[in-house]
């Protein structure tokens, strides 16, 4: 186990925090009311916050001087390992809500196996984390019963966001050379494990509110191997933009 | 003869709430949601506070608009935090308004119609990094100003959210500063983009502490109920007297030729403040009057369909635990 192994296998579970911290902090005041808007930048705030603990570990583990912010600005587009499913936009509130969803279910199952690990600063962050998402997880499900069981104009925006997000939930338990690796090893996950439990759980939720699950056959995937949809380029150019404007700068 | 011994009595019966309710304040007694309170206190107390409460949240949006950008993971996080308190101050601001007796809709409704006001300074944009820190230290500057004194006002639910306010305002404040103090000791591109957010904001920010005290229509009523305790020109006076020596420190020059501190007054004595954009920005035509409107009555009007269902499902549940009960 090599200290790159380890890197790249924090990019992997890092890099959706900060991607999806990055999608919803874009909706900050403009939410469909205060306390909801409030709630969200709440996740955001999580989100980044584990990004945060992640990448300062990155750039301990680095043979090079760096820091966090090298870890979260300056890599290019491939170099980002998180998941399609977090990187797709914020088309309404029903595609917020499940992204949202579909995320924090594996989220959830992800922390609670790292917990385990044999990795000292893994256990910390998953233990923090939990606390947090197990909150998230509470938050996208219930509003997800709202939407599916709400109005008729609610559920038919739900089922939509469901179809169209349901394809990329497959990635999340896609592993990796360098995850099969880390598994192995006793550092990381082996998220195959995961994926029963996780469509039981999100199927059953579904049916709770009243709504269809889809007969996707094929799913997308990339991410995990820095193959992105083409919306990440503009979450990048934009989160990139004054590191790359005025390098080597403190702020 | 009857009447109008009725309408004595009631005249009566006025008279003593009044000048209870007069006592009441003159003590530094609060006034509660439940307590009797003439129509134009209740009136002018809606009016503030929703102004007040409409600022805070169209004020997310100038700042919100480098979220995405912010160039620290450190300072993301803090921005994101920073405009989330100001959706709380616009949450606890509302709810102590709708205890006089107003709905939040219709609170929306004034402001997505322009009938209600907010703080003009918000229809400025945010054009670099920098303009972040000097609304923070600037425009919080000012906003504490202003706001410092609300904390003993009359009316009980706003003295105590502006409690809670001052404090969180005050942390953006020093958040604000230290932007601006990372960029003046860093390289000369990040001091040029400092000095010029400073020159852009520095008039605007005078200008929040409102109009002129012989243009100012509500001083005399505001005074009197604890609304204000210092007139407009003396927060200016304060806010330019103590942001002067901070601008100092930072090396960063004050936009304006006729600056000079008087040894006899103890006061800077400051240039001509261009009331005419004043005005304008007022009227709405300020570079983002529009924009800010619209982004928030999109919210709004986008947000209709959650909100209804977030209605509905209520209801759904309430009729099943009913059927569970019977």
């Amino acid at each position: 186990m090599t200290n790159d192994n380890l890197i790249h296998y924090i990019y992997g579970i890092a890099d959706n925090s900060l991607i999806l911290g990055q999608r919803i902090s874009e909706l900050c005041g403009h939410g469909p009311t205060l306390e909801t808007d409030i709630a969200l930048t709440n996740i955001a705030l999580d989100l980044l916050g584990q990004t945060r603990s992640y990448y300062k570990y990155v750039a301990e583990l680095s043979p090079k001087d760096i820091s966090e912010d090298d870890v979260a600005f300056l890599r290019t587009e491939r170099e980002y390992k998180n998941v399609l499913l977090v990187e797709q936009p914020n088309t309404d509130f029903a595609y917020v809500i499940v992204r949202q969803y579909f995320f924090d279910v594996f989220h959830f199952m992800l922390l609670k196996e790292l917990e385990n690990s044999k990795n000292v600063n893994f256990q910390a962050i998953a233990k923090k984390s939990l606390k947090e998402v197990s909150y998230h997880k509470r938050f996208s499900g219930d509003w997800l019963k709202r939407l599916g069981d709400g109005t008729e104009e609610s559920k038919l925006k739900a089922q939509q966001a469901v179809n169209d997000l349901w394809v990329y939930t497959d990635e999340l338990f896609h592993m990796t050379a360098n995850d099969k690796k880390v598994a192995e090893a006793g550092y990381g996950v082996d998220t195959t494990t995961l994926k029963v439990p996780y469509y039981e759980t999100i199927t059953a939720l579904l049916k709770e509110a009243t709504l269809d699950i889809p007969d996707t056959k094929y799913f997308q995937k990339g991410g995990k191997n820095g193959i992105h949809t083409e919306h990440m380029g503009y979450i990048l150019s934009d989160m990139q933009y004054m590191q790359r404007t005025y390098p080597d700068m403190k702020w | 003869m009857k009447n109008q011994g009725k309408k004595n009595v009631r005249d009566e019966q006025m008279k003593s709430l009044e000048e209870i309710f007069e006592a009441k304040i003159a003590r530094d007694e609060k006034i509660e949601p439940k307590d009797w309170m003439p129509e134009k206190y209740r009136k002018t107390h809606i009016r503030q506070i929703s102004q007040h409460a409409h600022s805070e949240i169209v004020g997310m949006l100038p700042e919100g608009n480098w979220i995405t950008r912010a160039p620290s993971l450190r300072r993301k996080v803090a921005l994101l935090a920073k405009v989330q308190d100001e959706a709380g101050h616009g949450l606890y601001l509302y709810s102590a308004c709708e205890t006089l007796g107003i709905s939040r809709e219709e609170l929306y409704d004034q402001l997505h119609s322009g009938k209600a006001k907010y703080s003009s300074i918000f229809n400025y944009p945010t054009l670099t990094w920098a303009d972040i820190g000097a609304i923070g230290w600037l425009v919080d500057g000012a906003a504490i100003i202003n706001q410092v004194p609300l904390c003993s006002t009359s009316f009980g639910p706003y003295a105590r959210a502006m409690v809670r306010v001052c404090k969180e305002e005050s942390f953006h404040q020093r958040q604000g500063y230290e932007i601006m103090m990372t960029l003046c000791n860093g390289t000369q591109e990040q001091k040029d983009m400092a000095q010029d957010a400073l020159d852009r904001w520095w008039w605007p920010a005078l200008m929040m502490l409102g109009p002129t005290d012989d243009e100012s229509t509500h001083t005399e009523q505001s005074m009197k109920w604890k609304l204000k305790r210092k007139t407009n020109d003396e927060l200016r006076q304060q806010f330019i007297d103590q942001t002067v020596p901070q601008a100092d420190i930072l090396g960063l020059k004050v936009p304006d030729e006729d600056l000079k501190y008087n040894n006899e007054t103890g006061h800077y004595d400051f240039g001509e403040i261009d009331w005419e954009e004043f005005w304008q920005v007022v009227k709405g035509h300020g570079m983002c009057n529009k924009e800010r409107i619209s982004a928030r009555k999109n919210a709004w009007d986008n947000g209709e369909w959650v909100r209804d269902a977030a209605v509905a499902y209520a209801d759904k549940q309430a009729e099943k635990d009913v059927k569970e009960a019977v």
